[in-house]
């Protein structure tokens, strides 16, 4: 067949991913969830009337408002309102915005690093390689969630204070991003060591093709597969680090809260009946885990050739 | 022969241990925050006299109904105005067994009046202590002091001996940071002794076996674990972990109240909650309009107007506050209904009043606040954020924990803060002498008035109870007026405790754990 009569649309349609996508209940149900809520997150200003940071819209009167379907409930906040009078729901969706944007952006962080430098260790090998894989086997026995706050820890050092929650976003994609790298090291080297030593690879350096473009060029679409596995559970890893990061109260500043920290702030009114206000970020957070981690699945069993 | 004769004694030396263990009564005590020093003069802070009040003892205390009674003085006169005969009890020993002296006395009252003292301005008026002999003690006021005896209920007597032989003759310079022995031990002639410290974690005060006094508690042991999380804080508490907790957080007392094995008490407590602006200084550091909006009344004012007080009663406090208008509480020398009377929460007249001093689009600044002081402050503070958005004031928030919040502001660094004020002496020279008078240590807001001083002149030195009451009545009426800080409410405190910890509950949150049962 000559694929290039088709359209990008038929070429996806016909292919053994969209077929597989399509048998699969999980994927299309967790890719459904995904859809909604990176619509809601990154189109919060259409879909909700309220801005929660804007602290001249909030009356503290409002405060406590338990979900519209319970007795005292106001149909105005149809899942309640936190203890500064802030509609729950367009709370969650203005933090799962910054939740997702710090989980995605840490993600592509340490992909690069990871793969540049696994795939450089796999192709040249020798004392580099052994260097680099050292150092991930050095990170690894490092909790990620320890290095994360040791990256933190150190930046708080060296930014002043009124900077510090200007910066604490690209801090936090920084220390989650480092805390990952290793994993997308590992993958790629493996991955690589297997390519190099296939006819196209020789074939290109035998006609003196430069060893970065046969790296970028040749090399690295064919080791994508995994690599995006990885990357897809990453995500939700990520996701969560975030959360554990600002639960523990070295994350994104209050102000603007992630998923992490308004979960901390529900948490002291835990036991005094206003479960609302940790139950809804907990539950997103959950739901936005595990549709993201059910797709990782599902991309692991279909990309990778072995398991077919 | 010989094994079972081993087990008979393993099993008797078991059944000892374990009897000793039921007669032990511990009583674990929880906070948000833990003490700053032992040092007894190095920080005037409630929780940090909390922990001092259980280890050390002065001249004169407060019992449980709040009234001055002899502690470690039987009795005392004064033989003219400004001369004052402390006698002492012949019958106290230190808790490592050292008999205390006059010369003790003589030694604590000049301590707190070094520099780095922060009692200092307590006692200012003490122009010289000298021991009679080794049970009479004599001081010397520079004028007439009609509080002196509420003044030195808060001076600590620690061992001349002691702290001689430990480098800590001066108190610690708390506000340099400095690390000293008597910072992280204390050895006094009160009820309990600490035999374990370690800050912010756990503080072990073991009963002092060689106490003067009358035992009335059952005590043998406190453990004071601070957490600073008031959810982790109460679950500690319903899980058996904590027996008392001496802040329990206003949302959770109906939760505990119906949990069976515990209790709540609540009662006013003597400590009002204010927010401060920098009315000295040219330009605000964390401004953004060149100059310093504070020094206008009309801006105060605004701000003041803004703040929806009954909504934060309602909503922060959950009805655990009385709204404030002054930085003193009833019970206090110089009180009124009157002068507690709030501006009323107005935001048209306060955007009215920001227009007219010449920030009709409002400005930005930093309030500071801490977040593990007082009832809900930081919880507070976001709601003063929100209620000054709404007249154009665009106000971040930073909060911290205490020791950092005290210790910056105490460096100048803040132009809009939160503190609260307690009244130890029961009398409104304290608030003046500390927040109002030029100069004064705690006067952050750099406040200066002439008159205000003068009447605090007055307030030192009168005698005449009618022309002192008249010099408080005025000094309170201009600083209302002038609005030299923004009150919030006097803060309602609630103790939380398992049924059987019986742990008397004071106005000024200072439990006393010699009153206290364990059943």
């Amino acid at each position: 067949m000559d694929s290039k009569n088709l359209t990008l649309f038929n070429r996806i349609k016909d292919s053994d991913i969209y077929f597989s996508f399509i048998k699969s209940p999980t994927a299309v149900f967790s890719t459904i969830i995904l859809i909604i809520i990176f619509f809601c997150s990154f189109f919060v200003e259409l879909v909700t009337p309220y801005n929660p940071f804007d602290p001249s819209s909030l009356s503290l009167m409002d405060a406590f408002t338990p979900p519209s379907w319970t007795k005292d409930g106001l149909a105005k906040f149809i899942l309640g309102t936190d203890g500064q009078g802030r509609d729950m729901l367009s709370t969650i969706l203005y933090g799962s915005r910054i939740s997702l944007i710090v989980g995605f952006s840490a993600v592509i962080f340490a992909l690069i690093l990871g793969v540049g430098l696994g795939l450089s260790a796999g192709y040249f090998g020798g004392k580099y390689e052994m260097i680099v894989m050292r150092l991930t086997d050095v990170q690894l026995t490092v909790p990620s969630i320890l290095m994360a706050l040791l990256v933190d820890g150190i930046a708080r050092g060296i930014i002043s204070r009124e900077m510090h929650d200007e910066m604490a976003i690209y801090v936090l994609i920084f220390a989650i991003g480092i805390s990952e790298w290793p994993q997308f090291a590992r993958v790629s080297r493996a991955a690589t060591l297997v390519e190099k030593n296939k006819d196209y690879v020789s074939a290109s350096t035998i006609i003196g093709v430069s060893n970065i473009i046969i790296m970028i060029k040749h090399i690295l679409p064919n080791i994508m597969r995994p690599v995006l596995v990885i990357g897809t559970i990453g995500l939700a890893l990520a996701i969560i680090a975030e959360a554990t990061l600002s639960f523990l109260g070295v994350g994104v500043p209050p102000t603007t809260p992630s998923l992490g920290t308004l979960i901390r702030l529900g948490n002291d009114f835990l036991f005094s009946g206003e479960w609302w206000i940790t139950f809804f970020p907990a539950i997103f957070l959950v739901l936005l885990a595990f549709s993201i981690n059910l797709l990782g699945d599902w991309m692991r069993d279909t990309l990778n050739p072995k398991l077919n | 022969m010989k094994f079972t004769n081993l087990i008979k004694f393993l099993l008797a030396t078991l059944i000892i241990f374990a009897s000793n263990n039921a007669i032990a009564k511990t009583i674990k005590w929880s906070m948000q925050g833990d003490s700053l020093t032992l040092d007894p003069h190095a920080q005037n802070e409630g929780p940090t006299t909390q922990v001092s009040r259980q280890i050390y003892e002065a001249l004169v205390t407060r019992g449980l109904d709040m009234s001055i009674g002899p502690q470690l003085a039987t009795k005392w006169k004064a033989v003219d105005p400004n001369t004052w005969y402390f006698y002492l009890r012949d019958d106290v020993k230190f808790s490592n067994g050292q008999k205390m002296t006059s010369e003790d006395v003589v030694f604590s009252i000049l301590r707190a009046k070094q520099p780095t003292s922060d009692f200092k301005e307590y006692i200012s008026t003490i122009s010289s202590v000298k021991a009679i002999d080794d049970y009479t003690v004599q001081i010397k006021t520079s004028k007439p002091n009609p509080i002196l005896l509420n003044q030195l209920s808060n001076i600590f007597v620690m061992s001349k001996q002691w702290a001689t032989d430990n480098f800590a003759i001066a108190p610690q310079n708390w506000d340099a940071g400095q690390e000293t022995f008597s910072a992280t031990n204390a050895m006094g002639t009160g009820p309990f002794k600490i035999t374990l410290r370690e800050p912010n974690t756990k503080t072990v005060f073991k009963k002092n076996g060689k106490w003067w006094g009358n035992v009335e508690h059952n005590i043998t042991e406190i453990q004071l674990l601070p957490i600073k999380n008031a959810a982790t804080r109460v679950a500690a508490l319903l899980s058996g972990e904590i027996d008392i907790v001496t802040d329990a957080p206003v949302q959770d007392l109906a939760r505990i109240s119906s949990s069976g094995g515990h209790k709540v008490e609540s009662t006013p407590q003597m400590r009002t909650i204010f927010l401060g602006m920098d009315q000295a200084a040219d330009k605000l550091r964390t401004g953004n309009t060149g100059d310093n909006p504070f020094k206008k009344k009309e801006v105060r004012q605004a701000l003041y107007q803004a703040i929806d007080i009954e909504a934060i009663k309602k909503k922060v406090m959950r009805g655990l506050s009385e709204p404030a208008g002054i930085i003193t509480f009833p019970g206090v020398t110089g009180y009124t209904k009157a002068l507690d009377k709030r501006l009323p929460y107005d935001v048209d007249a306060a955007k009215k009043l920001l227009a007219d001093a010449g920030y009709p689009d409002g400005f930005d600044v930093e309030l500071r606040c801490p977040n593990d002081r007082y009832v809900n402050d930081e919880a507070i503070c976001t709601a003063v954020v929100g209620m000054l958005g709404k007249i154009g004031v665009n106000v971040s928030l930073f909060a911290q924990t205490k020791s950092k919040h005290f210790k910056e502001l105490k460096d100048n660094q803040g132009d809009f803060y939160m503190l609260g004020w307690g009244v130890p002496t029961l009398d409104s020279h304290y608030v003046f002498h500390y927040l109002y008078e030029s100069g004064a240590s705690w006067n952050k807001v750099n406040f200066s008035d002439s008159d205000v001083d003068a009447a605090i002149r007055v307030m030192e030195g009168e005698v005449d109870l009618d022309k002192r009451n008249a010099a408080i009545a005025k000094a309170w009426k201009i600083v209302r007026d002038n609005i030299a800080y923004l009150p919030l409410h006097h803060q309602v405190i609630s103790w939380a405790s398992k049924s059987n910890v019986d742990v008397p509950i004071r106005p000024n949150n200072e439990p006393l754990f010699r009153f206290s049962r364990v059943n």
